[in-house]
């Protein structure tokens, strides 16, 4: 990567006290929702990160923008330490990041109009003097393909994909360097999807903004990331560049995402073996890999021993993974037994 | 009219325009002309006694009837509407303020903050409402600037709890967090984001409430603890009139009508805004 690198996380940890089990005598206990989570992401480039519900990756999202709790763990933003930063320190982070949320109603205030949203980020930074302040509105809205006649409409006035561009348009009114997009085309029509997807795209390559897109739609990530990390009961389980995890993943778990990409293929049937269940709770964490109860490959020696995380610029934490312990030689991961024609009319 | 009309058991239709909310806005609007020029409408002085026409039924010459000392009710129904009206505000107006700060630092900054407020909270909840009331107005006499300081100390705790359970909610919603992100103060947040929000409901609680403070000023007058007679007041009026609740009921009965539409007007304003504002309840 020859850009630099604009946001550098280091062994993120988020922990969530617990009340007591047994009338407050039990041990205490805490929820782990992201262990030991690092990435990095250079001025333009787009990061997907991925992963079921519960995995951690809002609450990742979050941390790394102060608007969560974060426990251990070290959020560079050029260079500079924003995990325990207060006052001016905190103030920069505000004024250099911003978030797109889910959403699209709920993180739009409902007595508020567009111009006023918008206007008070411009008021509160100081972007523009009172005079300035309207064209400035007119030109973010038209940069995120809205008419400057919605101006004086409230949220309620609004459809979803409006209103997401908005949000979008109020992000960008602060000119932030680093931008999450937290599911943030999740709560749309699909056709609305696409539309936001480009418009990220364009914006993102546009204004040279570092983006990490954080998503459980593997379709858009693909179409939208330089880079993708893959998280499971919060810890990335494989981190590599879009096209080469897509084509040959390296976790087990990734595998398994990619082949529930429903596709509108006939010739390509889904998989037989469908990822059975439900993560474990985040309470009790499995020994060993975190993956191996649900994990079509697992050895013995997964229950016990915790993968580290290995390879280059496309790393994985499982011991069959090339680089692993037990694929020194570099081979793509084994295949799991095929299922036979029967046994898929059996699934279905 | 022919045919057959609508009669929904659950709701009453509005006809045309008349909301519960134009028709509240009207009763209050009404009761607060008439305390405005009660000189003008009133025909007799409220207070003065006059013996030849003690205890007189309903006539021309007293519309609704004398009591016994002799004074005219309806000059005193119109002259008590300024003192009733005044008490349905303030004592809504102290609990408001008081709660709402209360509410909204406890709900925003949660934490020991929270802990202290909530204890004290529960310590005034623990306390029958009236019997506090009584407490405090005993120990700072009787008399109106008392009953409002009374309602102040008890009353804030109902809009206390409203705006720290709204805080609460709002303060983790979307738009809340999005305002964090973007840079903005605490302050601005609390008050330019989450307060607008937070408040509708305890701006519909507050016309119910003013219904209960003004039932509340009404009893505390009736236990000689208000509006000190001779004044004219609601309250006092039948507490007054209760002897002679079976030889002259007009002594009663007009200060206990004027007194239900007073609380109707508030009552339907209430309804009117929640449904006008949105708000759930």
């Amino acid at each position: 990567m020859s850009a630099p690198v604009l946001l550098d996380v280091r062994n993120l940890s988020v922990k969530f006290p617990m009340a007591r089990s047994r009338m407050g005598l039990g041990p205490r206990r805490s929820l782990n929702a992201v262990s030991d989570v690092s990435m990095r992401v250079a001025a333009g480039e787009t990061v997907g990160l991925v992963g079921e519900s519960g995995s951690g990756k809002s609450t990742f999202g979050r941390a790394i923008l102060r608007l969560g709790e974060l426990t251990r763990g070290e959020v560079l933003l050029d260079g500079q330490d924003m995990a325990r930063a207060r006052g001016e320190d905190l103030a920069r982070l505000r004024r250099e990041t911003a978030m797109i949320f889910q959403d699209p109603y709920g993180s739009l205030n409902p007595r508020l109009t567009v111009r006023q949203a918008i206007g008070e980020v411009l008021h509160v930074h100081g972007k523009k003097g009172a005079a300035g302040r309207d064209a400035r509105i007119v030109e973010l809205l038209e940069l995120v393909g809205l008419d400057a006649t919605l101006m004086d409409r409230r949220p309620g006035d609004l459809s979803g994909g409006q209103c997401q561009r908005i949000g979008i348009a109020r992000a960008l009114a602060i000119e932030p360097r680093l931008i999450v997009a937290d599911e943030c085309v999740a709560a749309l029509d699909v056709s609305i999807q696409g539309q936001i997807i480009n418009l990220l795209m364009e914006l993102g390559q546009r204004m040279h903004l570092g983006m990490i897109f954080i998503a459980h739609d593997l379709a858009m990530v693909r179409r939208l990331c330089d880079r993708i990390a893959v998280m499971y009961l919060g810890r990335i389980v494989e981190e590599g560049p879009t096209e080469q995890v897509f084509k040959a993943p390296r976790h087990p778990y990734t595998r398994s995402l990619i082949e529930a990409i429903p596709e509108i293929d006939p010739a390509r049937m889904l998989p037989s073996a469908p990822l059975p269940g439900e993560p474990p709770s985040p309470v009790n964490l499995p020994e060993g890999c975190a993956f191996h109860p649900r994990c079509p490959l697992a050895r013995s020696e997964c229950r016990t021993a915790v993968p580290p995380f290995v390879g280059g610029a496309h790393r994985a934490a499982c011991i069959l993974a090339p680089g692993g312990r037990l694929n020194e030689v570099g081979e793509n991961l084994p295949e799991t037994t095929p299922a036979t024609p029967t046994e898929r009319i059996e699934t279905c | 009219m022919s045919g057959t009309r609508a009669i929904s058991a659950r709701r009453i239709r509005w006809p045309g325009t008349v909301t519960p909310l134009v028709l509240g806005a009207a009763i209050l609007l009404t009761w607060l002309l008439i305390a405005l020029f009660a000189p003008l409408l009133a025909p007799y002085d409220p207070i003065y006694q006059d013996a030849a026409v003690r205890l007189q039924p309903p006539s021309w010459a007293h519309p609704l009837g004398t009591d016994n000392f002799g004074r005219d009710i309806l000059s005193r129904v119109i002259w008590a509407a300024r003192i009733d009206l005044q008490i349905a505000v303030f004592g809504v107006v102290f609990p408001f303020v008081i709660g709402t700060v209360a509410g909204s630092i406890s709900g925003f900054f949660g934490g020991w903050v929270d802990t202290i407020f909530m204890r004290v909270i529960d310590v005034v909840l623990a306390f029958p409402f009236l019997v506090l009331m009584l407490a405090i107005i005993t120990i700072t006499g009787p008399g109106l600037g008392s009953f409002y300081i009374a309602m102040a100390l008890v009353g804030w705790v109902s809009y206390a709890r409203l705006i720290r359970a709204q805080f609460l909610v709002l303060k983790n919603s979307d738009f809340a967090m999005a305002a964090v992100s973007l840079g903005y103060s605490n302050s601005r947040v609390m008050f330019r984001h989450i307060m607008p929000n937070a408040i509708l409901s305890s701006v519909v609680f507050s016309m119910s409430d003013a219904v209960l403070v003004l039932l509340n000023g009404a009893a505390i007058s009736y236990l000689g603890l208000g509006v000190q007679p001779p004044v004219a007041e609601w309250g006092i009026m039948i507490a007054e009139g209760q002897g002679f609740i079976t030889s002259a009921w007009w002594i009663t009965t007009f200060p206990g009508i004027a007194i239900v539409t007073l609380a109707m007007g508030f009552s339907l304003l209430a309804d009117g805004l929640g449904e006008a504002l949105g708000v759930r309840e």
